[in-house]
């Protein structure tokens, strides 16, 4: 384990490097720098562009400013943004925490609604419930992140302003508030955004879990059970289940991905004050250190995701630890 | 007990005659037909020019009428003229793209499971890193940057961006083919590289590749809405779903209908491409039936 472990951190590592390069070039060949396109305000001369340039090391050439990013990377040193004006590591650092909340919420209710789902489903199978529970797991999986996010905005927070329309806590008054007010205001802000995560995400697991059980249903010990007797409802949540619980787990490496597509958009609907809010925030200002970083610690993630998922699965399935 | 005994499929039951017996699937063409054939007869159809502002002050945003079904927008321009114009350009923009992502994937796949050795470990490894970048927030940094870069290159990006997970697939498809007793036999017949490749193995793994290639529409019109709402994607006035969508996105609560049209249309479309994708799955690989 240690040594799967030990190669699987080490190919990671080497990934981020090289998505750190490409990312890093493919921006620095772009026309124009942050100071000459998105400020185009004439009062700005060219004298105080080009001293913001050096300030930043623009000016330098694009050779040099490879090392020094890299070394820079390297020693965990992620750079310094234009338009936060405080270093990304910082930025990204204050900003996490919210976007791991809202995933951990999303990923929980995501899993337990799939669930849900497919054992409705395959209880069903092959009637009206069976189509209909399909066919919403086929119409979620299809509507684009943001629109979904705007539609459970616009109906739950304005037309039946049921919750706040945006942000982690309230603004003004959470500072006032007692302890248990500061928790149900914080659960009130995260119910519509990791719901609407939520919903984004449980079809996908849904549709892996539906398949696995219907996998395990033809297995011959749930023929036994059946033979003797043993109700269709117990066999599908008792035994089948089980046994289908163990390829879901794979899913864990997919849905990091989608997870963090998914965030990028709803938390900006949400005005969620997480990784994806301030990425969007980037792209107007072209922050190039703070862009590169969203797109080497998304890598990163994916690549926990993944080695998440494996480590998880050899607990699981004890005929896999003997691998490598 | 009769319904839990699972379905056998006669022998003569081909994957066509599985794809036309599915309803889903008849439901799926209709739909999309009724949504690509009037964007692709735009200018024959669409009631007003898309880019049109004809009165700045007493149409912007006005509610659906007969006049304008599907409202206005805040430069009073006809919506449901440029959700025509938009379905246009998201569909070419997607069916492009994903032609470009197919060839690539099916090439690179096929490339990374026939070579042997080192060829073969390195391509694999280069695969590997390729699907743990995530592809959002790569092509955010790459818009980012490269603001005003033509549309036939943004085209090219998304085409580029979305083939690694089809690589995959083929890669293990050609892997389990090579080693396949029809394969061996032309092999032991003399048949060359070249040919047992372009012969035999190649037509073998068309299904999964039309399969990825209708999903894979369906998955870069969502794409190219969510860069375009974001600001990075189709620019203005060109009109498309995504971009109509940002339009009327600030202004949701009151004037809903800018867009939820367009949003309905992004949805109809992709669900049917979704559901005609399975379909295909189940019809050409009836045991891998899972959405990926």
């Amino acid at each position: 384990m240690a040594a799967f472990l030990a190669r699987r951190i080490a190919q990671g590592l080497a990934v981020v490097m090289l998505v750190a390069t490409t990312v890093f070039f493919l921006i620095h060949a772009a026309p124009g720098d942050p100071f000459s396109a998105s400020m185009e305000n004439p009062g700005i001369t060219e004298g105080v562009r080009a001293a913001w340039r050096h300030t930043y090391g623009l000016d330098q050439p694009i050779g040099e400013q490879y090392v020094h990013y890299v070394a820079s990377v390297a020693r965990g040193d992620l750079g310094f943004s234009f338009s936060l004006q405080r270093p990304v590591a910082d930025a990204l650092g204050s900003a996490l925490p919210n976007t791991l909340l809202l995933m951990t919420v999303a990923l929980a209710a995501g899993f337990f609604i799939g669930i849900v789902v497919a054992i409705a489903q395959v209880r069903r199978r092959g009637k009206p419930a069976d189509h209909i529970l399909g066919a919403i797991s086929i119409f979620l999986f299809s509507v684009p992140d943001f629109w979904l996010a705007m539609l459970i905005l616009v109906a739950f927070a304005y037309w039946l302003p049921l919750f706040p329309i945006g942000g982690s806590v309230d603004p003004v008054m959470h500072d006032m508030m007692g302890s248990g007010a500061r928790a149900l205001d914080r659960v009130r802000h995260i119910i519509l955004p990791g719901l609407t995560l939520a919903l984004l995400y449980f079809p996908l697991i849904a549709r892996h879990q539906r398949a696995a059980l219907l996998d395990a249903i033809t297995a011959d010990y749930i023929t036994t059970g059946r033979a003797k007797g043993v109700s269709e409802a117990h066999l599908v949540n008792r035994h089948a289940l089980r046994n289908a619980l163990l390829p879901i787990v794979t899913i864990l490496g997919v849905a990091f991905p989608a997870l963090l597509t998914g965030a990028v958009f709803v938390e900006n609907v949400f005005s969620w004050p997480g990784m994806g809010r301030l990425i969007v925030n980037a792209i107007g200002s072209r922050d190039y250190p703070l862009l590169t970083a969203a797109v080497l610690l998304g890598s990163m993630f994916v690549i926990v995701g993944s080695i998440g998922a494996d480590v998880l699965y050899r607990a699981l399935d004890p005929r896999l630890r003997d691998e490598l | 007990m009769n319904s839990d005994t699972p379905i056998v499929i006669p022998r003569g039951w081909t994957a066509r005659s599985r794809l036309i017996r599915d309803r889903s699937t008849i439901l799926a063409s209709c739909l999309l037909l009724a949504m690509a054939i009037p964007c692709f007869l735009a200018p024959l159809i669409s009631p007003y020019d898309p880019a049109a502002q004809p009165d700045i002050v007493g149409l912007q945003s006005v509610a659906p009428s007969f006049a304008h079904p599907f409202g206005t927008d805040p430069f009073s321009r006809d919506v449901l003229s440029r959700v025509i114009y938009g379905g246009r350009l998201s569909l070419t923009v997607a069916i492009i793209a994903t032609i470009v992502s197919v060839t690539l994937g099916t090439a690179y796949g096929a490339a990374a499971g026939y070579s042997n050795g080192i060829a073969g470990a390195i391509l694999q490894r280069i695969l590997d890193a390729l699907l743990s970048i995530p592809r959002l927030l790569l092509l955010i940094a790459i818009f980012a940057a490269w603001r005003d870069a033509p549309l036939f290159y943004f085209i090219l990006v998304l085409g580029f961006t979305g083939w690694y997970g089809l690589a995959r697939l083929v890669r293990g498809q050609v892997l389990a083919l090579k080693g396949r007793d029809f394969v061996q036999s032309a092999r032991a017949l003399g048949a060359s590289r070249a040919r047992i490749f372009f012969r035999h193995v190649l037509p073998n793994v068309w299904s999964p590749v039309i399969v990825a290639a209708t999903l894979g529409i369906g998955h870069v019109i969502v794409l190219e809405a969510g860069l375009s709402y974001l600001g990075i994607g189709v620019r203005q006035p060109t009109a498309s779903w995504g971009n109509i969508i940002q339009d009327g996105s600030d202004q949701m609560a009151t004037h809903w209908w800018i867009s939820f049209f367009p949003g309905m249309a992004i949805v109809l479309t992709v669900m049917a491409f979704n559901v005609l994708g399975d379909s295909l799955l189940k019809a050409l690989e009836p045991r891998r039936s899972v959405m990926e």
